[in-house]
């Protein structure tokens, strides 16, 4: 306030209130926060915000209580990326991040606000969950907490919603992260748990450190409930922008089309395949060769690594990659790898994203382990994702796709908008190995002879490769091109962008009844 | 130390080193064999191999300790 005409005794007092609430919780707590590598809430927004610019809504909320600065949130519109976008923000200097009841009534309204404006939602957590003095207040009633995970499963695909989790995420508060889109997770700081380890002690009996039952790097690699592992809070800020970058404001909205990049140098498709169906290679090699340098925004990198769900760019356009990597156990499909492909073909669906299908697949896992686990109904459940999915959809068989693998991989009775094989494809309901042993074990066995035994086996396995010949399949008309490998990428982006223009209708119902 | 575990259910395809070799993070140490493919296992971290459970043709469970690692 410059203008000596202003400075009135009125504007000093709100000056005053305002530069105390702005300071957020007391000294102490923020020199905990430099103790743990943690920025101060607002310095979160400015990083996170372009030019660090943001309208704030209920800053003033409980400022009658000296001690509870905007009541231990900040609720703030502002841009990312050039697009508007609401945000929430826990201050653990107040409360440790606590809700009380106009916490949870800051959250509800800017969940409200994305709504109406229709743009992305961004959860900055740190938070030590609810106040449980003040629970009648803030947990049970109709715009209680309870009140947050409601709206949020109703924006859940409407607008982009993203957590960037810094600290606890504690026991109710957990939910926040797991209905939204993607969880960005600190190492070290980042956890999310429904009962602390004190808990877990005290009512099960269990002794464990808080890093290993609800650490960043736990749920990024064994529970699958982080998405994106980072080293610090910049990081995790400069992702979460990077994130936004893929998306429109809300479904309905235009995708955000780049200027079209180069492929990274590198080895040849023809070079990084191997013949051998058997073998492994690197899928994230042929990737590179597929899609614009520097593209790649992973999901749940170290989680099922098996399989690979990656946002990427062709010429410039989104896409959603699901690619077999033959390099981690076999590229095999379990329960965790329908986990994983399951909710990335749901995001890149809501978001009208197209889906490329990269398969090289022996199938699902079998045996007693994964029986039990049910992989049938986990497997059953990524196939209704990718069927019910109404963006287009690509399918590139680049090896072999065996039994349900093809199924799960977009194949061709799943209306891809394209099969391509490369001449490198095998499909089958087995592979040859597999599939003479299942139809001739019998007369295998009943051969006494060696020499005569492998002999019979080789002329039947070549018998069988030629029945699933990759021409015979196109001339059957199952799969409708087959590429060069160094051609994909062209071919791809040609395609990508006909499909443009797609529109499916389905008959009208509410909705499927989910296998899981 | 490092347990290098089996990836998933299969059979031990090929041992690809001895007691006492050194080796680099990275390096494969031994290839399975499931669901017909072959599924190399890599060390975690650079040290001395001090022990190999199990023969090649062997049948192992999914997280069985195959190979382990003095760093």
């Amino acid at each position: 306030m410059t203008n000596d005409s202003t400075k009135t005794a009125y504007n000093e007092k709100l000056e005053e209130i305002s530069a105390r609430i702005s300071a957020g919780g007391g000294e102490k707590y923020h020199q905990k926060l430099e103790e743990q590598n943690k920025l101060f809430v607002r310095e979160r927004l400015s990083l996170l915000f372009d030019e660090g610019k943001y309208a704030e809504d209920g800053k003033f909320a409980n400022c009658e209580a000296k001690d509870l600065p905007a009541d231990g949130v900040v609720t703030a519109t502002g841009k990312i990326n050039g697009q508007t976008v609401c945000v929430m923000a826990n201050d653990s200097t107040v409360k440790a991040g606590s809700w009380g009841a106009r916490t949870v009534e800051k959250i509800i309204r800017i969940q409200e606000t994305a709504e109406k404006l229709r743009v992305p939602l961004l959860y900055l957590v740190d938070s030590a969950g609810a106040r449980i003095t003040d629970q009648l207040d803030m947990f049970p009633n109709r715009r209680g907490a309870g009140r947050i995970f409601h709206n949020q499963v109703r924006l859940s695909g409407m607008i982009p919603q993203v957590c960037i989790l810094f600290g606890p995420s504690a026991a109710g508060g957990a939910y926040i992260p797991a209905f939204c889109d993607i969880v960005i997770m600190v190492e070290g700081n980042a956890s999310m748990y429904l009962g602390s380890p004190r808990m877990a002690e005290k009512v099960i009996g269990e002794k464990v450190s808080l890093e290993e039952m609800g650490g960043a790097r736990m749920h990024c690699s064994v529970s699958g409930c982080g998405d994106v592992l980072v080293e610090s809070e910049k990081q995790a800020i400069t992702e979460a922008r990077r994130y936004l970058a893929y998306f429109p404001a809300n479904y309905e909205a235009d995708t955000r089309i780049t200027k079209p990049g180069t492929i990274k140098e590198g080895r040849s498709l023809e070079e990084i395949i191997p013949e051998n169906q058997n073998a492994p290679f690197d899928m994230y090699e042929a990737i590179d060769q597929l899609v614009d340098e520097n593209s790649l925004f992973e999901i749940k990198k170290l989680f099922a690594p098996e399989v690979i769900t990656t946002l990427s760019r062709i010429d410039g356009r989104p896409v959603g990659i699901i690619a077999n990597q033959p390099k981690v156990k076999g590229g095999v499909l379990f329960v965790d790898s329908a986990d994983k492909v399951t909710k990335f073909i749901t995001l890149c669906d809501a978001f009208s994203i197209p889906l490329l299908f990269l398969a090289d697949v022996p199938g699902f896992m079998i045996g007693t382990k994964v029986e039990r686990q049910g992989i049938i109904r986990h497997g059953a459940k990524l196939i209704m994702a990718m069927s019910s999915a109404t963006v287009p959809k690509i399918s590139v068989i680049v090896r072999k796709a065996y039994g349900a693998g093809l199924y799960a991989m977009a194949g061709p009775a799943f209306e891809p908008d394209v099969c391509i094989a490369l001449p490198t494809a095998q499909i089958a309901v087995m592979g040859p190995e597999a599939a003479v042993n299942a139809v001739y074990s019998n007369k295998i066995e009943a051969i006494d002879n060696t020499k005569e035994k492998i002999a019979f086996i080789k002329a039947k396995q070549q018998e069988y490769k030629e029945e699933i010949d990759i021409y015979k399949m196109a001339s059957e008309l199952i799969i409708d091109e087959i590429s060069a490998p160094s051609e994909l990428r062209n071919v791809l982006a040609e395609r990508l962008a006909y499909y443009e223009t797609k529109e499916i209708v389905r008959a009208p119902r509410k909705h499927p009844v989910y296998p899981v | 130390m490092q347990e290098v575990k089996a990836a998933m259910a299969g059979t031990i395809f090929q041992i690809e080193v001895k007691v006492g070799d050194s080796v680099t993070k990275g390096q494969t140490v031994i290839i399975l064999e499931s669901m017909k493919m072959e599924i190399p296992l890599e060390a975690e971290t650079d040290g001395t191999i001090t022990a190999i459970h199990g023969n090649e043709g062997d049948f192992v469970n999914e997280d069985d300790v195959l190979v382990t690692i003095q760093s």
